[in-house]
């Protein structure tokens, strides 16, 4: 096995890098995307509304029953049918932020069953609404509970995106395939995204640390 | 009795096949000081619970002032509550828990200064002056930047009671306020609720073990058992010379404890 650094440098790397950016938007959007929608799924799985708890139930049961591959060909070659054109980048973003929407629902959920009973009671009885509650007594509080799963669903995003390159979507693994194909050859580039992805996840690991880290302290105020 | 602080009528409580509270009577005047003690599982914070619209209430109304706290009074008669009714209600109520549920995440004076902001609409230097008040009453003020987490038992049911009373409550509710305390901070405690009950005007209901406490503050004592008043009366009555004989076996247990 031959390994050329020229070859790497000169033409591996320019090329990959952009993909690099592609990996890095699509996992922090859907990311984001997955918290929004799942903490809305959250709520309602929650809520005192039957038919609602009932759908936001199914529909997580669903999504974790599902493989992400089926959902990202679906929306790619369904929602054009449907007479919706999303540029590629979206239609990944849209895909895995709605896949990771139920572990994000069931983890923020986690963090809210972790909250005592009793600051329920107290927020009652000092007559906040449900709303405030949520907002300035509860979710505060279910915050730091929910850092260390969110942090490793963001390195599982992280390690999704190659599927992606199945709908043509050019994040690293796509251009990488395609570098391969145009110059066979396939050490450089598939190493490249390797030594790429791991660097992701120790950078986004070490993120986390550091957030982990400051969520302890900012809840435990010097106990 | 049409200046009752207080009424509970026929109320029933129950949780799947366990009736908890029974065809409740009870009334309490304006202004009066009311001990409630018995055996776990009487229903004697369920009591409160209920009051306080924490629990549902199955049979029965709750007055306050006159006005049906569980119900609401449309054309039709008597209705269930809504959520807009129990909110105006609940601002004549204020409960002080067992275990403080002080917010966690906010200092002591944060504790006290929010709630009136979002429940009362008050403005934020408002409702800190007011904070402020309560806190130097119950000596809590040098502790205002602390966490509860930092604070001893007693410190944090001082702060939790000036959070209660910061939303200016007619009625105050003590569940069992002393009973996560070691024996130590349980006087600080007491010091405060004994100010409360003697130089105030609040009706005030509390469930306590703590018997000679609640002869010393309060102008009645009830006796619960299996949901239902055994027995009624001046502390002194009750408690030294009770008429009931699962009064005298609870009292003789409980002073054997001691």
């Amino acid at each position: 096995m031959d390994w050329r650094w020229d070859f790497t440098f000169d033409t591996v790397l320019p090329r990959i890098l952009p993909g690099l950016w592609v990996t890095v938007e699509v996992t922090f959007l859907s990311f984001f995307l997955a918290l929004f929608i799942g903490l809305f799924l959250m709520l309602a799985k929650r809520s005192r509304i039957g038919p609602l708890a009932f759908l936001a139930t199914e529909f997580i049961e669903f999504m974790r029953g599902m493989p992400l591959v089926v959902v990202v060909f679906f929306l790619f070659f369904v929602l054009p049918m449907a007479g919706l054109y999303l540029p590629p980048v979206w239609t990944g973003v849209l895909a895995m932020g709605v896949y990771n929407s139920a572990p994000a629902a069931e983890i923020l959920r986690g963090g809210l069953q972790a909250v005592p009973k009793g600051q329920w009671e107290a927020a009652h009885v000092l007559n906040y609404s449900t709303y405030q509650a949520y907002r300035r007594i509860i979710l505060p509080q279910a915050i730091g509970p929910v850092v260390p799963g969110l942090g490793n669903l963001l390195i599982l995003a992280f390690k999704e995106t190659p599927l992606l390159s199945f709908v043509a979507i050019p994040e690293m693994l796509d251009t990488a395939k395609r570098i391969a194909s145009e110059t066979y050859r396939f050490t450089e580039p598939l190493t490249v995204v390797g030594v790429l992805f791991l660097i992701l996840s120790l950078v986004s690991a070490i993120l986390i640390k550091l957030v982990e880290h400051h969520m302890v302290r900012e809840s435990h105020h010097g106990k | 009795m049409a200046n009752d602080k207080i009424r509970f009528d026929a109320v029933s409580k129950r949780f799947g096949q366990l009736t908890v509270l029974d065809q409740l009577d009870l009334s309490i005047g304006a202004g009066e000081v009311v001990s409630i003690i018995g055996p776990s599982g009487s229903g004697k914070t369920t009591v409160l619970r209920c009051l306080m619209t924490l629990e549902h209430v199955d049979d029965g109304v709750i007055y306050i002032d006159g006005t049906p706290l569980n119900k609401e009074c449309r054309d039709s008669g008597l209705v269930e509550a809504s959520q807009a009714h129990l909110r105006r209600m609940r601002t004549k109520l204020g409960m002080v828990f067992q275990n403080f549920n002080l917010f966690p995440h906010l200092t002591v004076l944060q504790n006290c200064s929010e709630p009136p902001v979002y429940a009362l609409g008050l403005t934020a230097s408002e409702a800190r002056n007011r904070a402020m008040e309560l806190l130097k009453m119950v000596g809590m003020d040098s502790k205002r930047d602390h966490y509860p987490a930092q604070l001893s038992g007693g410190q944090q049911q001082r702060a939790a009671i000036a959070r209660t009373l910061v939303m200016q409550p007619e009625i105050l509710v003590f569940d069992e306020p002393t009973s996560a305390l070691d024996p130590e901070t349980t006087e600080e405690v007491t010091e405060v609720i004994r100010a409360l009950a003697s130089k105030h005007s609040y009706t005030m209901v509390m469930v306590t073990h703590q018997i000679d406490f609640a002869c010393d503050i309060s102008d009645r004592i009830c006796f619960f058992d299996k949901g239902k008043i055994v027995e009624q009366g001046p502390p002194n009555d009750v408690v030294n010379a009770p008429k009931e004989a699962r009064t005298r076996q609870f009292l003789r247990k409980v002073a054997k404890a001691r």
